[in-house]
């Protein structure tokens, strides 16, 4: 088989996951390309490990198909060196060495023995690579994981929210790892529940809610479109306010409590002509709504499970992050 | 924890323009290998070898057919009438009765473990044939568990021939010396075989290994309580084709001593328990493609 004409895309078309009543995936179309890091971001329970799982033909669609250069999964005949993937933490059986669970994979597959050493060392396990896998910290599991994905060198890679139970330099570190995979032109699949790691990471993006697809763009236009900045203003003269910055062909829009929101508008560019007319102002500040906002903002109708405001019972399965929708 | 350094794989990558697509492409500079089943089969070999639950059962079943086939030849040996006319080889089936418990539960950890542990998901991943995966481990378990029996059950022939000669025992025949060794290790390892495969269907270690060991043993305890005489058939039928019973056959010599004098005899139980395993597997197959892992 010849690798050179093949590029590392992962194709979805209306792939959709069905468990009974209940639409975990519902008609996902997109690709993932090579030479960039692609997050897939979407909160807890939208569906991002159904996906993953059924581009790696662990869960047959309901409908739909997904193929990563034009095969199925179950088609490739070199799966390791072809795709890594890091799936949910601690795959494997506890009682195992980690050097011996890396062995069985790379001999599934036959790749030379000496990779288990070089990728026990990449991601710093090799002082513990003959302990029993249950001792690890969530940490340790998660560079396992990113080791088996490694063992093959592959051409794609497919990482299910890498950063979860990582101290800050292993984040710090898995964040340069996938931009320097992409960097050589492997296609990076990384999902994450955290808009402001995507940021850091990402290149294109796209958004999932409740299985459906909310957004697939470059990260650099889901910046430029979501992260209005806008001018603060308060003033008690807020007619008169209104009247001099509509002739000066600015618009405002009120937010309540006397509080006017200029959007695009330079802080000084509204202070010089609050002053030439000598309106008094409270307050005039610069205003940036963040990525996460935005990304509240896109998910909120679909965030499946949240805290309620009142004071109950803690609701089972709940988990970090889960309050946006209170906002 | 050693401070990782954020660094590749060694090889320097290869830039390379993708044919009819403006994406580059990453190579590996590592030979692409077509799998097959002998890769699997390296795979399962490396994972039964290297898991304590490996060691445990297959330790506590040496200890059980060669610990009990000892004491009984030495209970034997003293007792008065000892076993005139009768092959000796029959006393090792209290132990591998016993011990089959134990390849009952390797066979079943095999595959279920995986589910249990989450390392199916890494294995279906390295191994996207299912069936394959199911064949390397059905073909790595049946040699080991084959092995270990035949040596164990051998051994344990050897020293009841050794310990009761002279004592008016009957030299066993060549098909008596085959059955008791290779043949009841061949059952044995089958029957771990088939709770290999049950583990498969069921996926939850401890409901396999409790249905398996309710098989060896319920058709017996149902037949012991089968009073009535209309039963008689289906009290029969249980007896001798329970596998305790079908064990027993092993070791019987022409015209006495398995625990029913009519039902299946010579190598019959082996080829029905060869049925029931090819059923099973036919199960597992068709539901290990069908289902999500």
């Amino acid at each position: 088989m010849s690798r050179s004409s093949v590029a590392g895309m992962i194709e979805l078309e209306g792939l959709t996951k069905r468990y009974g009543e209940k639409v975990a995936v519902n008609n996902l179309s997109f690709t993932v390309r090579p030479g960039i890091v692609t997050g897939f971001l979407g909160p807890n329970g939208a569906g991002k490990s159904t996906t993953m799982r059924m581009i790696l033909g662990l869960d047959h669609p309901t409908a739909g198909d997904v193929r990563i250069d034009g095969k199925h999964y179950q088609q490739l005949k070199d799966p390791l060196t072809y795709i890594g993937a890091l799936l949910e933490a601690k795959a494997w059986h506890g009682g195992r060495t980690a050097y011996n669970h890396l062995l069985c994979l790379a001999q599934s597959n036959g790749i030379p023995r000496g990779r288990v050493r070089e990728v026990l060392d990449t991601v710093g396990l090799t002082a513990v690579a003959k302990k029993k896998t249950k001792g690890f910290s969530m940490g340790m599991g998660q560079r396992l994981g990113i080791a088996a994905a490694l063992l093959g060198d592959p051409r794609i890679l497919m990482f299910d929210e890498p950063v979860n139970g990582l101290d800050p330099e292993g984040i710090h570190w898995i964040r340069t790892l996938m931009k320097s995979l992409a960097a050589q032109g492997r296609t990076v699949f990384v999902s994450s529940h955290l808009m402001s790691e995507m940021a850091l990471t990402a290149d294109h993006l796209v958004v999932i809610g409740q299985g459906r697809l909310l957004a697939d763009t470059s990260m650099a236009d889901f910046i430029a479109r979501n992260s209005r900045s806008y001018v603060r203003v308060r003033s008690p003269q807020r007619e008169r306010l209104l009247d001099v910055l509509h002739q000066a062909g600015i618009v405002a829009v009120e937010s309540g409590e006397g509080v006017l929101e200029v959007d695009g508008g330079k802080a000084e560019h509204v202070g010089e002509l609050a002053a030439q007319h000598g309106i008094t102002l409270h307050e005039l500040s610069p205003q940036q709504a963040s990525l996460e906002e935005a990304f509240m903002q896109l998910t909120a109708g679909s965030v499946e499970y949240h805290a309620h405001s009142e004071p109950s019972p803690e609701p089972p399965g709940q988990q970090w992050g889960d309050g946006w929708k209170r906002g | 924890m050693s401070s990782p350094q954020p660094q590749m794989p060694p090889a320097a990558p290869t830039w390379e323009a993708a044919h009819g697509s403006s994406y580059p492409g990453y190579t590996s500079p590592i030979p692409v290998v077509r799998t097959h089943l002998g890769h699997a089969l390296a795979s399962e070999w490396t994972k039964i070898r290297s898991v304590r639950s490996t060691m445990w059962t297959l330790g506590v079943f040496v200890l059980l057919v060669i610990g009990i086939g000892t004491l009984t030849g030495v209970v034997v040996a003293n007792s008065d009438p000892a076993l005139s006319g009768e092959s000796p080889l029959g006393l090792g089936f209290f132990g591998l009765l016993l011990g089959s418990m134990c390849i009952i539960t390797l066979g079943v950890l095999t595959t279920a473990s995986e589910y249990g542990t989450g390392m199916v998901r890494t294995t279906m991943v390295a191994c996207p044939s299912r069936g394959r995966v199911l064949a390397a481990k059905g073909i790595v378990f049946f040699l080991v568990a084959f092995a270990v029996t035949l040596v164990s059950a051998s051994l344990v022939a050897f020293l009841h021939v050794a310990m009761l000669e002279g004592q008016g025992t009957k030299d066993p025949s060549g098909g008596e010396w085959l059955r008791g060794t290779v043949g009841i290790s061949a059952y044995v390892a089958l029957l771990g075989l088939l709770s290999l495969a049950i583990g498969s269907i069921i996926r939850h270690s401890a409901g396999a290994i409790t249905i398996m060991i309710g098989a060896v043993l319920a058709p017996l305890v149902i037949a012991l309580f089968m009073f009535s005489e209309s039963l008689r058939g289906v009290r029969d039928a249980l007896f001798e084709y329970s596998i305790p019973s079908q064990l027993s056959v092993f070791y019987s010599t022409p015209g006495s001593n398995s625990l029913s004098s009519s039902g299946p005899s010579g190598w019959d139980p082996l080829w029905i328990l060869l049925g029931a395993t090819a059923v099973a597997f036919a199960a597992a197959f068709a539901l290990l493609e069908k289902r999500d892992v």
